[in-house]
Parts: C-alpha cells; structure tokens; sequence
C-alpha cells in the first residue's frame, strides 16, 4: 500500500518536472518568431499534464468542485480572449494577470488558515506572507491597470498632495504587518496585510500614465510569478516554484528591457508621474504657427513621392486605423510607391503591440521594419507620414535636459517632408511639446486617425 | 539535502538563472507575445488552487478553493488563447491570408 503511493508521488513528480521543462522550451520558443507558436502549443502541453496529474493527488477531494470551478472558468474566458479586438489585447493580458496574482494569494490565504499556523516554521509562514502580499498588489494593481487601458477612468497620471508619503506609510504598515504576523501568527491581522496590499496595489498603478502602463504589465506579470512561486514554497511545489520564478525573472528582464527602449529608469517609470507634472510646461507655451492642410493636399504629396516611410503609434491604435493604413499603403504602392514601416519598439501599447495590429491588417511582416533597420532610410524618403505618434518621433529626445532626452527615436526629421496626422496639438504622453511639428517642412492634418487615413485613400486614389 | 526548503530554495535560484538565460534575445517585436506566453505560463497556481481545494476541510476553505480555482483557469485559459492569436497573426504568408478577425 505505501508502496504504491510512493509510486504515485513519484510519477506525480515527474510529471511535474516535465511541465517545468515545458514552459523552459516554450520561453525560448516565444523569443524565436518561427517558433513562437510551437513554444505556446509546448505550454499547453506541459500546463495540461500537469492539471492532469494534480488529479491524481493522493486525498484528493471536492472533485465536482474542482471540475465545476475550471468549468465556469474556460466559459467565461474562452469566449473573451477568442473574441475581443486585437486593439483591446493590453487590457487582456493584464486581466488575466490579474487574476493569476489573486488565485496565488488566494492559495496562500487558505494554507494560512488550514493549519495552525503557530505550529509551522517561520519561514513557512514568510513564505506564506509574501505569496498573499505580492499577489494581492499584481490583483488589485492590475485591476486598475484595465481600468484604466479600457479607458473607465482617465488614461493620465492620477496624483494627489503627499501621494508619495502616503504610499511609503503604506510600505512601511506592511512590512510592520508582516512582522507582527509572524511573531503573533494572528489571522485577523492576516486579512488586514490582505486588505493592505490591494490598497497598496491600487496606490502604485494609479499614478502612472498611460503611455507607461505596458511596462507596469509587464512588471506587474512579473510579480504575479514571483507570488506563484512563494505558493509554490509554501505547498512544496517545484512546478509552481519553477514556473512561478522563470516567469518573475524573465518578466522582470523583459520589463527593464522595455524601460531601455523608453529610455528611462524602472524607478523613473514607477514614481516620477512626470507626464502630469511637465504637461503644463508644453501648454504654457505661447501658440505658435503650424501648418495644417486638407486630405486633398497630402494626397497628393504623397502620390509624387517616390518612398514613403509610415511611422504609427499610440493614435492608430486608438483609433483602430490599422486597416486603413493597410489600404493607404496599397494605394501608393499602386502607384509603384515604395512603402514601409518604421515600428518603435514602444509604438503603441506595448512592445511588439503594433506589429500584432499591423499583421491582423495583413500588413507584410517583411515591411514591418525594426527602428535600427529603418533609421538609416529615412534619408532617403520623401515623405515620412507619422500617424497617431508624436513622443517616438520628436527631435527633443537627442538634446539633454528633455524629460525623453536620451530615448531613441524614429528620424522622421530627416525625411524630404513630414506629414502628421493628429488628433489634436495636444501633447503626446511624455507631456512635451514636438518642436517637429512647427518644423516647415512639417505638414498637419488634424482629425481622427481612422477618418483622416479614409480620406487620404480616395484622394490618393483620385490623384 | 534533507531540508526541503534548501530543495526549493536551490530549485528557485537555478530556476532565476534560466529565466533570465532564455529570454535575453528577444525581438521587440515578440515582447507583447512573450509576455502574454509567461502571462499564461504562470497560470500554473491552477495546480496549486487544485490542491489546496481539494484539501479543504472547512466551508471558508472550499469557498477560497473555489474562487482560486476559478481565477486560475481563467489565468490559464485567457492567457494561452490570447497568445495563440497574437501569434497567428504573425504565422501566415503574406500571399494566402485570410482575414480571420472581424475587426468591429
């Protein structure tokens, strides 16, 4: 008999190990393009072994439960990820996120309570602090981080008098917290560090601007690994320690990555909320000429070049004007215009962002050029047509003293002509004014991105 | 190695190195994808929410069981689904491709 469970435990075990090699692969595999959806698939495999061997866990009960609980589940998130447009995949990845960081706080809290915890050894019951705190901040952080993608609350940087104060009292009641747990082994004070940490949660994202909620994801995800892990200590897990950590160290290298293509500091990203703070410095200006002109005009500026660079960002995703640019493109090349794309690695809401939107427009991914590749053509183009981006293209980030000073940028500034189709003057996330668009040989034209690339269509078409 | 926690804790620092090891060349094109992959991949607590509602003996137990059950499927289920259509879209050739997204 004991030997028999023995067995189990064993085959349990290797199971397990090889899920953790699974998501190894499947992390390699999604850092190569050819076998991105190979090492995904790979996942798969690995996550349905090892959910299949956890039912095999000896004393296993609440099978129904179990059963009824993943249910309710898939049919609540198939459906969702299946069908939900691509521009809204940001706000996705942090819901699901999100409820990755509770479900480990969860796991947490319940070990917490199923033993007595005064009976288990400290570092145990750390472990146990640690899972609940962490996953309770990537919950309730990546909460708002929806919110606010989905543009339920505003986009902008939340801040208040004192904010920074207040989120360092908030640090500090909850490592005292923790302390106070671990000497008491209180439950009671246990949901307080619960309800401390979502707060805590809440206080960190809010402040952050829109443009810099990918990094905030990314970040966020990290975590969320980090917290899978600290249940994967507290249950004795090696798949939920493996897992949980690849995760939270690969993520916390992805996010610093993208901090490096922002170029700005993690710590800058979290607490300076500078979009808000210079924003005034950009309106105070005083109003200054631009020249603006209609469709009509552009279209036939760009009818008579010869290359064309298009350079999206942020707006045409809002937007949702990929198609359209996908149509404009066609048009030019029509004309024996040639066309391509200069993507910034943060273009959009997230990296790599607009070349998922550009590709579900059919966009060729052989045209999607990287900033380094692009940057040396820009010379050589006559018309360098900026849409929806302005942060990714202005000339202030080579000077120092800039709040973006030291980010690379596209060199749509080195184009024959530049052509921005904006919204509005407004500026971009950073807050600073674009010197390039008073530049003269600078054309605007005003209006919704979508609207704008429509019209641009038919008068090239016309032209 | 009779302490498990030296186990873990040597499980945990092997695993620190290999994470930071497989990603460090990535495209800035495969970023949004890489994360929504480990995004899904940490949808592992689902095994750990199995068995801690499986366990459970009280109601307050099986009730917080249940939820994390729940938020773990949807971990993993979300997160792989939506990885596999941003990836899609990177897959098909230029010359053959259908439009598989209604783009409302």
């Amino acid at each position: 008999m004991i030997a028999t469970v023995i067995a189990r435990g064993t085959i349990l075990e290797l199971c397990y190990l090889f899920a953790g090699i699974t998501f190894i692969l499947a992390l390699k595999g999604l850092s190569n393009p050819k076998r991105a959806r190979n090492g995904n698939f790979l996942a798969m495999l690995g996550m349905a072994v090892a959910i299949t061997a956890t039912f095999f866990q000896p004393h296993l009960h609440h099978i129904v439960l179990i059963v009824i609980a993943m249910a309710i589940g898939s049919v609540i998130g198939i459906p969702t990820s299946r069908f939900v447009k691509m521009t809204a995949m940001p706000q996705l990845v942090a819901i699901f996120n999100g409820v990755g960081g509770g479900a480990a706080a969860l796991v947490s809290i319940t070990e917490f309570i199923s033993h007595n915890p005064k009976e288990q050894a400290t570092y145990v019951v750390l472990e146990v602090l640690l899972g609940v705190l962490i996953g309770t901040i990537s919950f309730s952080g990546s909460a708002i981080a929806f919110i606010k993608l989905q543009e339920l609350i505003t986009g902008r940087p939340i801040t208040y008098p004192g904010q920074k104060v207040v989120n360092a009292i908030l640090a500090l009641v909850a490592i005292a917290l923790i302390v106070a747990v671990l000497i008491t082994s209180s439950t009671a004070l246990l949901w307080i560090l619960l309800a401390v940490s979502f707060v805590i949660g809440m206080a960190v994202v809010l402040p952050i601007g829109g443009a810099d909620v990918p990094v905030l994801i990314s970040l966020l995800n990290a975590l969320t690994g980090l917290a899978v892990a600290a249940s994967g200590f507290t249950l004795g897990n090696n798949v939920l320690i493996i897992a949980g950590t690849l995760v939270g160290a690969s993520g916390l290298l992805l996010t610093l990555m993208m901090c490096k293509a922002m170029g700005r500091s993690l710590a800058n990203i979290m607490f300076s909320a500078f979009g808000s703070a210079v924003a005034s410095s950009g309106a105070s200006g005083v109003e200054r000429p631009v020249r603006s002109a209609s469709a009509e005009d552009i279209g036939v500026i760009l009818s008579y070049a010869s290359k064309v660079a298009i350079i999206p960002g942020y707006g045409l995703a809002v937007a949702q004007a990929q198609h359209a640019i996908r149509e404009l493109a066609d048009e030019l090349e029509a004309k024996g215009i040639e066309v391509f794309y200069a993507i910034h690695p943060v273009a959009g809401r997230m990296p790599g962002h607009m070349n998922v939107l550009l590709a579900e427009a059919n966009v060729p991914y052989e045209k999607l050029l990287e900033m380094d590749e692009a940057n040396p053509q820009l010379s050589q183009c006559d018309v360098a047509l900026v849409v929806g981006a302005n942060d990714t293209v202005n000339p202030a980030a080579r000077e120092a003293g800039s709040p973006i000073s030291g980010m690379p940028i596209i060199n749509a500034d080195e184009a024959g002509s530049v052509i921005f189709l904006k919204r509005s003057m407004r500026p971009g996330f950073a807050g600073i004014d674009n010197e390039l668009l008073y530049n003269e040989k600078t054309t605007l034209l005003f209006g919704d991105a979508k609207e704008s690339l429509t019209k641009l269509v038919a008068s090239v078409h016309a032209s | 190695m009779g302490n498990p926690l030296l186990v873990y804790l040597t499980v945990f620092i092997l695993s620190i190195f290999v994470g930071i090891e497989v990603i460090s060349k990535v495209p800035s094109i495969l970023h949004t994808p890489l994360m929504s992959g480990s995004n899904a991949i940490h949808g592992v607590i689902i095994v750990g929410s199995m068995i801690v509602l499986g366990n459970a003996t009280t109601t307050a137990e099986t009730i917080l069981g249940f939820v994390a059950v729940l938020l773990a499927t949807l971990n993993v289920v979300g997160g792989f689904t939506v990885t596999d259509r941003m990836l899609g879209m990177f897959k098909t050739k230029p010359g053959d491709r259908q439009k598989q997204e209604v783009g409302k």
